[in-house]
Order: structure tokens, then C-alpha cells, then sequence
């Protein structure tokens, strides 16, 4: 493999969302030299590919910023950092004239305000929020950008001087040096076994390609991590999980089961609860359950068709092909397999509120940080420049040199191992079939129990030590490697996660067998930190804001 | 999900190959683009905006319901036309603009 050095002041691992509007800040606030890396091609990577039809963060008029914490907090029944809540509530709004600013499409009323839906939500056209921001990057003197190339370690001394990774298209090896890392790989998914395991394993509501490498990186070089336990399910259309808040916000559906019977005031209406009451209907023999849409007017439909192929397309051509439109069928809908979210529950790095991960040197934006379900990285961009204007080394010892040279040839080592065991592929499907068995997946109602955990700990160990003598032929193949990797170190932190909340605080999200109720004592963050191999427990308390303080 | 490559019309301009966020399409020994991992297809259709010759198509599979219908579409600067031709062989037409906003 050639060896390519990097050198820049700041290092962005992941040009999606996060990444790039960091990047952007940093581009136009500073003199910095700064380095995005990338899996893929930042025009389209990450969450947000296909597109986006709403921003789901915003004050609207006779709100402030306050209330959005209050009505985060309260969804996550309390286990939130209110104070990283206060920072990104204070600045949706600006960020978002910003966006508009650089080109997205927001739907305004005649005098020129924005159409809210809900009071802190308005419409726009994200389909191309991608390109926009990719665009945005590039105008940048002092940004480079380094597509394909996946990274998969940290470059570090006791504090994080960069990563290491290889070029998916080059097959070279890329050690990047910096002052700063920040960290905007997004969370993780494919941990469970998905809702069409056989044939369209990634007919998914989270980007399949967005596997834990921010988390495992951190999790390998001793970053604390915490609220894994507090996994996202997602409530989507059945089959084609398409999104379903565009159908219940936007054109007001509700949910009913399959007796006609509206039952999400049953259960409550937190986004755990929503969920929850649609897997008790149908497990007490009301289903199949729907977003109740039929009657809608023929605009309506035909406004909904487009906002679909603004996002998720296949949902469009589902209601063309089958000849049912949802003005004359209610839409079908289901939970998806758990998945590791930042940006819509907790889990993630704990960080302050500059954004710094407990390891020196390294931030965390987007899905990948912790603490509070909801992200803006503007912070964490203004968070490095104020760390970067007080350490000023990039560190050369003999230490990082060895450790990158050990790198190259753990990769040049699976490149040329000529035959293996398994193939990457087979490790994965085989942990999406224990955390689904053992850990609260699709199977059981996502519920668990102590005994299935320590199974699925033992078993995701073992399928670990396969992945040394896994089959690899190329590059590619490498990259389904670590993705596997990432995956399994995931696993096991979140197994200990869901074990160490000894109750049941979000049913749906995290229902714990063996103590069905909610219990005071863990009004707490439940963090980890991984110290030679084994995973050590520990508790944070939460961050309340009260209403003088905002 | 699972996209289409029609080899025919393909001129192995790599444009999919670079824009896919999974990394799943390759060229062959003919220069053509093919899908090397189908099953890991997110279906979010970079691929196909990216296509100048309009070569990829999508096709809802029998278990999410698919009826044998084709979704294709061409993008024109902000406007894109979106074709679905059902498997009876009519089609019915969509046109979507980033200029203008989502009414959900």
C-alpha cells in the first residue's frame, strides 16, 4: 500500500450533514487548514441522499428556545443534557435563514414567513441539501476534500492527533495528521437484523452505510460514550419503510388499528410511546395498524407523491404501481429494527458543551455525539477554533509512527491473506440474527432480558475473534470488513448499556423484562468507557435547566 | 432496494460509480456499470440523477409490493420528471422542482 500523509489543522471524519456544515463554518470563520474525509462522495454520503422534506428543529413564532428543551426532554422522559439542548435551541434559527440563505427551498406564506407544521417544524425541499452543501464546501481555499477513503482508527498519543484509514478506489494507505479531530460519521445501523432480512436487507430508515465507525473509533481509544442503551425505532410506512411523519404531521393521519379504532391516545405521544402502542396492537391482535389518510383530496395525494420522491421515493412509486394512492387506502405501518441515533435519542459520545469528547483533541457533531436527541454543529466548529488557538503541535513521536506503520499492515495483512474463513457478510448477517434473538429486536417485541444479553454478549465476542481470518479479496471487501468490525464493538457497548439500566424507561426503545417499571434511581446517564477490552460502567447525572436560566 | 443497470445504453462515464454512498457499483471488464453488491442498495437513487443517458431504472420488489412497475426519471437543472411505467405498460408522469417547497 502507498503511504499518504495528510497534514491540516483540523481533520473532519465524515462529510454528511454534520461534516459539512462544520466544515463550512470553519472555512469561513477561520484561517484554518482543514481536511474532510469521506466513505463515499460528499455530494450524496450520509443520511440525508436521497433528500429531506422537513426541518423538524425550529422556533416558531410565540415560542422560544426553552420550550423546544422542555418538549425534548419530556420525550426522552428526562434522560436528556439540557444544557447542549439550550446552545442548539438558541441557534436553529439563525442556521436555518442560513440554509436558505445558501439555497435550500423553505415554504413561506405570502408576507414571506416560513409555513410552519407543528410549532417546531416547517417545510422545505431537501431533496438536494446534499449538493448544496457539498457546493458550499467546496468554495472553501482552506478545505480539502478526501472522498473514498475510509477511516477507521485514531491517530493518537493519549490525546487524538488525527486517523488512519485506505482508499476504497486507490487502495492506499492515509494517515492524516491534525491538531483537531472532529468526529460526524453519524450512528449506527445493520446492528439488528433489518425488517427484509433476506433480499433487501438495507430497505431501512437509517443510512445502511453509516455503520459506528465514529463510535467504534472513539470506543477502541477509550472515549466514554453514553445513553446507548436509549436506542431509535423508527415508525415507517410497512415494506418500504418510508417515513410517516410527513403523513401524520403534515396531512394529519392518524393512527388506527385494523378495526378502524384510533389508538395512539391509548398509549401516549412521545415518539417511544408512538411506536410502543403500535407494537402492543398488534401484538394483542388488533393489527395489521395505519396512518388513517384515506379521504384526502386528489391535490393532497398529488402533493404527497411529490414530497415522497423528495425523500424516499420507492413510497411514490409503491402507491403508483399498486394503483391504491393513500386517498383510497390507509397506509400500512410498522417499527424498524433498533438503531444507535445521536441526533434523535441520546446515544453517542459524552461531550461538553464545546462539544469535546472526553479524549483530548477530539469533538463530536451530528448523530455521532451523545446527550441531547437533537444536533447542530455549528458549536462544535467555534468549539475548535477555541481549542485550536491555545495547542498548536501536531505531534511526531515514535509512538505515532509505529502505530501507523502497525495500521498499514493490519490492512495489507487482510488484503493478502489469500483465504479465509468467512466472508464479512456472513459475520454481519450472523450478529443481526443474535441482537434480534437476544437484545430486543424484531422477534421479541424489541423487549430483553439479563439472561439474552449475556448470550448475545458471549456470542458477539465470538463472532469478534471470526473477523481476524475473514475472506478478503479487495478493497471493497475491506470495507465490509470494518464495517462488521464497527458494527460488533457497537454491539457489545450497547449490550452492557442495555444491562446496566436495571428498569424500564422507554418502552418500545428499551423494555427490560426483568424490571418492568420505571425506577428513580435511574433518572441518571447510564456512560461506558472501554479500558483493555473489557467495558466499565458508569453514572452521570442529568442536566436540568430551569426557566430562569434559559 | 435495488436499482437497474440497462448495460446498453451505459457508457461507462462512471458518474454512479462515484456519486453511490455505498460504494456498490463497479465497472466490468466491458466498461459497463453493474451493481456489485444488489443486496446493499439503499434505494436512495443518487445513481440514477447522476445518470446522463438515463440507463438506471427502479423496481419495487414483489415483497414490498411491487407490481412489476419501472421508475425512471431525467433531471433537468432544478426540475426533474419522474416516469413510473406500470407493467401494463402505461405511464404516469411527476415533475418535482427544488424550487419549490414540500406542502407536508
Amino acid at each position: 500500500m502507498e503511504h499518504k500523509i495528510i497534514n491540516s489543522d483540523v481533520l473532519i471524519i465524515g462529510g454528511g450533514t454534520a461534516g459539512c456544515y462544520a466544515a463550512i463554518c470553519l472555512g469561513e470563520r477561520s484561517g484554518l487548514s482543514v481536511a474532510v474525509a469521506d466513505k463515499a462522495d460528499i455530494r450524496r454520503s450520509g443520511c440525508l441522499a436521497a433528500g429531506v422534506n422537513a426541518l423538524n428543529a425550529y422556533i416558531t413564532d410565540g415560542h422560544k428556545p426553552i420550550d423546544y428543551v422542555k418538549y425534548a426532554s419530556k420525550d426522552a422522559d428526562g434522560i436528556a443534557r439540557e444544557d447542549l439542548l439550550l446552545d442548539i435551541s438558541e441557534r436553529f434559527n439563525a442556521v436555518t435563514a442560513d440554509m436558505e440563505r445558501r439555497g435550500l427551498t423553505i415554504l413561506k406564506d405570502s408576507s414571506g414567513k416560513y409555513i410552519s407544521r407543528g410549532w417546531r417544524n416547517i417545510k422545505i425541499n431537501g431533496e438536494n441539501i446534499k449538493p448544496i452543501l457539498a457546493r458550499e464546501v467546496r468554495k472553501q481555499k482552506n478545505i480539502a476534500v478526501y472522498e473514498h477513503v475510509n477511516i477507521t482508527d485514531l491517530r493518537t498519543d493519549g490525546r487524538v492527533r488525527g486517523a488512519y484509514g485506505f482508499g476504497i478506489n486507490d487502495g492506499a494507505f492515509y494517515e492524516f495528521r491534525a491538531r483537531a479531530v472532529l468526529v460526524a460519521t453519524g450512528g449506527a445501523s445493520g446492528i439488528y437484523r433489518p425488517n427484509n432480512p433476506e433480499n433487501l436487507p438495507h430497505q431501512m430508515w437509517y443510512c445502511p452505510f453509516n455503520t459506528g465507525a465514529g463510535y467504534c473509533m472513539g470506543i477502541l481509544a477509550g472515549a466514554e460514550m453514553t445513553a446507548f442503551e436509549m436506542r431509535f425505532i423508527a415508525l415507517r410506512c410497512k415494506d418500504t419503510i418510508a417515513p410517516t411523519g410527513t403523513l401524520a404531521q403534515g396531512a394529519g393521519a392518524r393512527q388506527v388499528n385494523s378495526k378502524g379504532e384510533i389508538y395512539e391516545d391509548r398509549y401516549g405521544l412521545t415518539t417511544s410511546q408512538r411506536l410502543w402502542g403500535t407494537v402492543a396492537e398488534n401484538r394483542n391482535g388488533c393489527g395489521p395498524c395505519y396512518l388513517r389518510t384515506t379521504g384526502i383530496t386528489a391535490d393532497q395525494e398529488e402533493s404527497l407523491y411529490r414530497a415522497y420522491l423528495n425523500m424516499s421515493p420507492v413510497q411514490t412509486l409503491k402507491w403508483i404501481d399498486s394503483g391504491y394512492g393513500p386517498s383510497v387506502r390507509d397506509v400500512e405501518i410498522d417499527g424498524t429494527e433498533p438503531y444507535i441515533v445521536g441526533g434523535h435519542t441520546a446515544g453517542g459520545y459524552w461531550v461538553d458543551r464545546e462539544r469535546r469528547t472526553t479524549l483530548e483533541g477530539l469533538f463530536a457533531a451530528g448523530d455521532a455525539a451523545g446527550g441531547s436527541p437533537q444536533k447542530y454543529v455549528e458549536i462544535a466548529a467555534e468549539g475548535i477554533i477555541r481549542y485550536l488557538q491555545e495547542y498548536s503541535e501536531y505531534g511526531d513521536s515514535e509512538r505515532l509512527n509505529s502505530q501507523a506503520e502497525a495500521k498499514k499492515a493490519e490492512y495489507e495483512h487482510h488484503i493478502n491473506s489469500t483465504s479465509g474463513t468467512y466472508t464479512p457478510h456472513q459475520i454481519e448477517t450472523a450478529m443481526q440474527k443474535v441482537m434480534d434473538e437476544y437484545a430486543g429486536g424484531i422477534r421479541t417485541d424489541y423487549i430483553y432480558n439479563e439472561n439474552g444479553l449475556k448470550l448475545a454478549d458471549e456470542k458477539i465476542l465470538g463472532l469478534t475473534e471470526l473477523i481476524q481470518p475473514a475472506e478478503v479479496s479487495d478493497t471493497d471487501d475491506l470495507l465490509a470488513l470494518y464495517e462488521v468490525r464497527e458494527r460488533l464493538i457497537v454491539a457489545r457497548v450497547l449490550i452492557a448499556h442495555l444491562m446496566a439500566r436495571k428498569e424500564t424507561r422507554w418502552r418500545g426503545f428499551q423494555e427490560n423484562a426483568d424490571y418492568p417499571e420505571k425506577k428513580r434511581e435511574y433518572e441518571c446517564f447510564i456512560n461506558s468507557v472501554m479500558r483493555d477490552g473489557k467495558i466499565q460502567i458508569i453514572r452521570k447525572n442529568l442536566v436540568h435547566i430551569g426557566d430562569d436560566q434559559a | 432496494m435495488s436499482i437497474t443497470i440497462n448495460q446498453s445504453k451505459c457508457t461507462g462515464c462512471k458518474n454512479c460509480i462515484c456519486i453511490c454512498p455505498g460504494n456498490i457499483i463497479r465497472l466490468d471488464a466491458e466498461r459497463k456499470a453493474y451493481l456489485k453488491r444488489p443486496s446493499d442498495c439503499w434505494g436512495c437513487l443518487a445513481c440514477m440523477k447522476s445518470c446522463p443517458v438515463q440507463a438506471i431504472t427502479m423496481m419495487l420488489p414483489p415483497e414490498l409490493g411491487g407490481q412489476g412497475g419501472k421508475l425512471s426519471l431525467r433531471t433537468d437543472g432544478h426540475r426533474t420528471e419522474w416516469t413510473v411505467t406500470r407493467s401494463d405498460g402505461t405511464r404516469r408522469t411527476i415533475i418535482t422542482d427544488t424550487e419549490e417547497a414540500n406542502q407536508y
